[in-house]
């Protein structure tokens, strides 16, 4: 008896040894990366760089201003056009589970999430920036809308489907609409979760190169208007990263950071949003 | 109120998919009458009670024949507005489901839905039935609080203030106190008694003991089938049919 404890209860404390290395492991690869850019990119950072144009070729200095506008722009046009469709797309998948349709759309967004955003890009590119024949900003929110839409809707599919069924079925044995039911009981309660989805759709958004350089292209100047090519953060780092200027290199480090703290502060101002909620 | 029929359903056939859960049930149901529906698990009784609110049509397998007069209104019928039933017809779960609100907001949603903008009349209309739920005076102070944090007895009288008040004319129960402790579910019992002055109820219940204490009429289902019907007193004391006397001594259940 005696034996068969000491034996469990090391079984028990290798088990948690080797989950806690994993996990430690896990973290680190994120703090490593972060401490790094870090680095290598807070030396860089001033107001100004967040402010201004980066400086003609050859001199040194300047700023990634109109990269963040124009991620700035990109993702939040992105943003808005994927949000209502995702939502509405959900919200059917969510009332009509066993639909021909929903079991159609539920695979296509599940391709899509798997399909390299470098293809969507490319689909993009021949879509409108061939036939419109210049590159834009507006392509670019096009492409990034493409990328977020399965993010989103699979996403609040599975938020919505964490409502309780009992809350649905109190609200329509009161006599309230499917509508009324969706719009008054289950959409509040799963606000939290479907914010927790978008975020990461724009996070995964405000990250994207591929998509973005073949649609947007890039610019040294300010976004002047959605129908010309524009800045971005990742097609600027991935510019400066392989360029042969330290100057460029380093600036690549500062902009990889600034694009870093973006993301960061979105997804605490989102926690702290949907905290902010529940209290009540 | 005077005890006239409310309710009657006839040769009542319901299947889920090839399973046929309720056989050519025929019941009536008088108003100002607590109605027991009683039974093994399994039985029909709880898809009874969801076949007269038609809370089964959210389910896509359920196929309904026969037909449920309420107010001689056939509830299947395809002029019947569900809205205005369910408003009629109001529901409280065996789990207590208030929603993720204040507990204002829980007793205010019915009333909303159906057009209330007015905030007094709201107010009114919350008070009036938190009341009637015997829950105003352990809430009056804390309207604004969720409902999430009030007890499990508390939470189900809130949610049969919710069905209050929309004033329906019906209340469907389905076991609401199997979840409750012995108090809780006194309190609840307390209630159900004082509420049959002013509405019909129809309640399920695993508990003969509760059957006997609240209702007047009880039907013992079994297999989808009404066994018997009658008068509460009698039917727990002099049931007629073996089956019946079986379920009620204990000898299966």
């Amino acid at each position: 008896m005696l034996k068969r404890k000491t034996y469990r209860k090391w079984n028990s404390r290798i088990a948690e040894a080797i989950c806690t290395v994993f996990s430690f492991i896990a973290v680190l690869a994120l703090v490593i990366i972060v401490y790094y850019v870090f680095q290598r990119g807070f030396q860089v950072i001033s107001w100004s760089f967040f402010t201004s144009l980066p400086a003609p070729v050859g001199q040194t200095g300047g700023g990634i201003g109109n990269a963040i506008v124009g991620s700035l722009v990109m993702v939040s046009l992105g943003t808005l056009c994927s949000v209502p469709i995702g939502m509405a797309a959900a919200i059917y998948l969510y009332e009509n589970p066993y639909s021909r349709l929903a079991l159609v759309t539920r695979f296509a967004n599940k391709v899509l999430t798997g399909i390299p955003t470098l293809i969507i890009g490319l689909y993009i590119y021949i879509l409108i920036v061939l036939r419109i024949g210049s590159y834009s900003a507006l392509a670019g929110s096009i492409s990034l809308a493409v990328v977020m839409l399965p993010i989103i809707t699979l996403s609040a599919e599975e938020m919505l489907r964490l409502v309780p069924e009992s809350w649905r079925d109190a609200s329509l044995a009161l006599g309230a609409t499917r509508r009324q039911t969706i719009m008054r009981v289950v959409l509040p309660a799963s606000a939290g979760g479907l914010t927790v989805g978008v975020m990461l759709a724009v996070a995964t958004a405000a990250g994207q190169t591929a998509p973005v350089l073949l649609t947007a292209l890039s610019s040294r100047f300010w976004l002047a208007s959605l129908g010309q090519p524009s800045a971005s953060l990742p097609v600027l780092i991935y510019t400066y990263a392989v360029s042969p200027f330290t100057d460029w290199q380093n600036q690549a480090w500062g902009a990889a950071l600034s694009l870093i703290i973006f993301i960061f502060i979105l997804n605490i101002s989102a926690q702290v949003f949907i905290a902010l909620r529940q209290r009540r | 109120m005077e005890n006239s029929v409310k309710i009657v359903t006839e040769k009542l056939n319901l299947y889920y998919g090839n399973f046929q859960a309720l056989k050519e049930v025929n019941l009536e149901v008088c108003s100002g009458k607590v109605t027991a529906l009683i039974g093994p698990s399994g039985c029909g009784k709880s898809t009874f009670l969801r076949s007269l609110n038609r809370l089964n049509d959210l389910i896509d397998s359920v196929r309904v024949e026969g037909e449920v007069r309420i107010d001689g209104e056939n509830i299947y019928d395809k002029s019947c507005d569900v809205v205005r039933l369910r408003k009629k017809v109001g529901m409280v779960f065996q789990k207590a489901n208030p929603f993720p609100k204040s507990i204002y907001e829980n007793v205010a949603y019915g009333p909303r839905i159906h057009g209330v903008r007015d905030k007094k009349v709201l107010d009114r209309i919350v008070e009036k039935s938190l009341r009637e739920a015997a829950l105003w005076e352990e809430v009056k102070d804390n309207l604004s609080r969720s409902a999430l944090r009030l007890s499990g007895g508390q939470q189900q009288r809130l949610c049969i203030a919710r069905v209050l008040a929309v004033e329906p004319e019906v209340v469907l129960m389905d076991e609401p106190t199997s979840a409750l402790d012995p108090i809780a579910t006194q309190k609840i019992e307390d209630l159900i008694r004082a509420l049959k002055q002013k509405f019909t109820i129809v309640i399920v219940t695993h508990n003969m003991q509760q059957a006997a204490r609240v209702s007047d009429i009880t039907a013992f289902f079994l297999n989808g089938e009404i066994v018997e019907v009658g008068n509460t007193g009698l039917l727990f004391t002099q049931p007629v049919d073996q089956r019946t006397e079986d379920y009620i001594t204990g000898k299966f259940g």
